[in-house]
């Protein structure tokens, strides 16, 4: 569902009044390890408007990519452009990451919530409203004085979704959030995704999974060898792609 | 042999009267051990939630260095900080040879290095779990020493407990910088040693018991502990 | 979270623990009144000092801490300033120390006698006899163990005179009959009976030592056996630190009739260990 009224830029930080962080350029963008390229040359470009999906076979660079995106990891060479403005300290903390495997504290549901945005600096009775905010989005209130890791695999993953929405950010970026998850949590996250989505935060997520692409996307960028070898929205996309790699992928084949 | 066992009613005797001697030993090995454990403590969690999480030139070599010294033997110790705190030496002007002080010094010397050096392992096991997340939420170096050290707490009290075992049982430092002075630096151990010189087997063995006694329940701390934090899955 | 794992209640507790290690008596009270006595392990394990120290205190209220080494590690200390006044058994070292500017002067303070000691089967047959050279002679000639201290003490030193006068060097020996254990007179002994090895000690420090099992004095009375104490200022031109006014105070009772009185007070079983033998003040 695309919105030509929602302004480029984003429109959550319109409606903030802060300067726009999107679109998001990336320019003949290289990261090299041990002497193998797993992005080369890239570019691609993400606008507002909707979720993005990157896809692609295992080992074609999509975490790589999103780290990259997310500033945890620098390119060797090549540039990163936030509406044209290079990542500094203010554009990082507008921006949250959901790792594949939930990363939580020893402490409560709510501590890490707590202490998340205490890394931030949000004053504490701020903070508190927060977090209570946070924990009724994702539907765990009444496990909030949890130690969060004995919860589930389902509830530790909206966890620390939860946590990084409370950080009220304008770009979300997500790896294989549901990978290893259940299909009502999988709902679950899907569900949480969309609204925030609806709420004006940019979501950028890497999943293998062919039919969460088909729910949440509305473009889909696909990666092959550390390229980006297609583009596009994400309806024409699975109706018929273009290059020979995504049509393999979609078919269920192996991606060499 | 029966000599023996009569020291050895002797001593439980000393021990449930609460004799006066014994206990002013006692409570003088645990404020100066104790005390050195403290001020190890802050310095080695410092120290090694910093080497864990700052990447530096040499930082590999200030690691070996700081395992090594785990290592360093007690009279070592104690050899080094008399000749600095003698009058002869470079800090005599502290008059602080032959003080509890000078103890509690020569205690943090040996017990620093390890609760820095498995505060540093701790942190580093912790960091291969959350560098990225922690990394992505924005937090500072410093911010990240302190998330570790409390995330790791249970691993960093079980620290403490082994460095304050290392101090409490020791010897050699605390007898050459302490003077095993009369009612001012005698500890349970340097007791021991006079005693046990003297012939005097039942004070000796008192001591030695309490001294056990106190050894067994540190182990027996740290074994609970781990037990509790794993219980609630804060292992 | 339940409570015990409160990040307060867990500073609580650390706090708790620092404060109850502070307040307790003793230890780490403020700089009170006191001297550093360099003296020697024979004279604390006699425990003399814990007879007549207790008297200086109450008269004065100097409190006198006396740190035991081997007599030639108290004068080295003293060397370094590390004390404020000597207490040792070495009259030949103690002048020197004097001579050489470290310490003000020397004054008798009392004697006591060396004995040699032994098991009661007495393998060597040294039992009774005045000579003490004779004795080593004897017990060199038959290899039997003898543990000596060989710590640079004033007890070491006059073994090994007596070994001179003998015309015997022991040292050769080391590790065979010859045991050398580097230690305080204490645990000097403590080898010796364990080993059943014969030995050289004070007879303040044998009184008073528990652990004797079967040995017996066995050579005694011979004058070469006789042990002077000395007692010395450290010299406060050459360590400012020194105490010279209250190490002088001390000095001036141990000489004077009210420390000999204490000295000579001091008996194990009916017996004094040490005599006091100052010579008058002119």
């Amino acid at each position: 569902m695309l919105d030509p009224t929602v302004p480029p830029g984003g429109l959550k930080a319109a409606l903030d009044g802060v300067r726009p962080l999107l679109p998001l350029e990336l320019r003949r963008l290289t990261y090299a390890a041990s002497g193998k390229r797993v992005i080369d040359r890239l570019d691609l470009t993400v606008e507002e408007r909707g979720i993005t999906a990157i896809m692609g076979p295992n080992g074609a660079g999509k975490s790589v990519l999103l780290r990259l995106m997310h500033g945890l990891i620098a390119p060797t060479s090549g540039e990163i452009l936030w509406a044209g403005k290079r990542m500094d300290r203010e554009l990082a903390r507008r921006q949250a990451m959901v790792f594949q495997k939930p990363v939580l504290l020893r402490r409560s549901a709510a501590g890490n919530i707590w202490h998340a945005l205490g890394l931030r600096g949000i004053d504490r009775g701020e903070r508190a409203i927060r977090v209570d905010g946070a924990l009724k989005l994702a539907g765990l209130e009444r496990l909030a004085s949890m130690p969060a890791r004995v919860l589930s695999g389902g509830e530790q993953q909206r966890l620390c979704l939860a946590r990084a929405l409370s950080l009220e950010p304008d770009v979300l970026f997500l790896d294989e959030p549901t990978a290893s998850l259940d299909p009502a949590s999988t709902l679950a996250i899907e569900g949480l995704l969309i609204a925030a989505q609806h709420r004006g935060i940019k979501v950028v997520v890497v999943t293998h999974d062919v039919g969460q692409a088909r729910r949440l996307a509305q473009d889909v960028v696909f990666l092959h060898h550390g390229r980006v070898t297609e583009h596009e929205e994400a309806k024409s996309f699975f109706a018929s792609p273009h290059s020979e790699p995504a049509r393999a992928f979609l078919a269920g084949g192996l991606v060499l | 042999m029966t000599g023996f066992i009569d020291a050895f009613h002797t001593a439980l005797r000393l021990i449930a009267t609460l004799d006066p001697q014994l206990i002013e030993i006692v409570l003088l090995s645990l404020q100066v051990s104790l005390l050195a454990v403290v001020a190890a403590s802050l310095i080695g969690f410092a120290l090694g939630g910093a080497l864990a999480v700052y990447r530096f030139p040499g930082r590999g070599m200030v690691t070996a260095v700081l395992s090594a010294l785990m290592g360093l033997p007690p009279v070592v110790a104690g050899l080094i900080v008399y000749l600095l705190l003698s009058n002869a030496g470079p800090l005599g002007v502290l008059q602080l040879l032959y003080t509890p002080t000078a103890m509690i010094v020569a205690q943090v010397i040996l017990v620093t290095p390890i609760i820095a050096a498995l505060t540093r392992q701790a942190c580093e096991d912790l960091l291969e779990e959350y560098d990225e997340q922690l990394r992505s939420l924005g937090a500072s170096s410093s911010a990240i020493i302190g998330t570790l050290l409390w995330d790791g707490r249970y691993r960093l009290i079980t620290a403490v407990l082994a460095g304050f075992g290392r101090a409490i049982a020791e010897v050699g430092a605390v007898m050459i910088v302490g003077g095993n002075i009369d009612h001012v630096t005698r500890t349970m151990t340097t007791a021991i040693a006079l005693e046990t010189s003297k012939g005097n087997i039942a004070l000796a063995l008192a001591l030695g018991i309490v001294l056990l006694v106190i050894a067994f329940a540190v182990n027996a701390a740290l074994m609970g502990v781990r037990r509790f934090a794993v219980r609630l899955a804060y292992a | 979270m339940p409570v015990l794992l409160r990040r307060r209640t867990v500073l609580g507790f650390a706090v708790a623990a620092v404060l109850l290690a502070l307040a307790a008596p003793g230890a780490l009270r403020a700089d009170d009144e006191f001297i550093i006595v360099q003296s020697t392990t024979s004279t604390q394990n006699s425990g003399l000092f814990e007879h007549i120290l207790p008297i200086f205190t109450k008269k004065t209220g100097v409190e006198v801490r006396v740190v035991a080494v081997g007599t030639g590690q108290a004068l080295k200390n003293a060397e370094n300033g590390d004390g404020d006044v000597v207490l040792v058994h070495s009259k030949p070292d103690e002048e020197k120390f004097v001579a050489d500017g470290w310490g003000v002067k020397r004054h008798d303070v009392m004697y006591n006698d060396f004995i040699i000691v032994g098991p009661a089967a007495d393998p060597a047959k040294i039992t009774g006899l005045k000579d003490a050279a004779e004795g080593l002679k004897k017990i060199a000639a038959a290899e039997a163990p003898f543990a000596s201290r060989a710590d640079d003490s004033g007890t070491n030193k006059a073994e090994l005179k007596i070994w001179q006068d003998a015309g015997i060097d022991p040292k050769p020996s080391s590790g065979k009959w010859y045991l050398e254990t580097g230690s305080g007179m204490g645990a000097t002994l403590n080898t010796a009976v364990g080993k059943g090895a014969y030995a050289l000690t004070d007879r303040g420090t044998w009184l008073s030592f528990a652990n004797k099992d079967d040995f017996k004095v066995l050579v005694e009375g011979d004058p070469k056996l006789f042990n002077q104490y000395g007692v010395i200022l450290v010299n406060p031109a050459k360590h400012a630190k020194v105490k010279a006014k209250e190490g002088q105070a001390f000095i001036d009772w141990l000489i004077g009739p009210e420390g000999q009185a204490a000295i000579a007070g001091y008996k194990i079983n009916g017996e004094p260990l040490f005599f006091p033998n100052a010579r008058p003040q002119s």
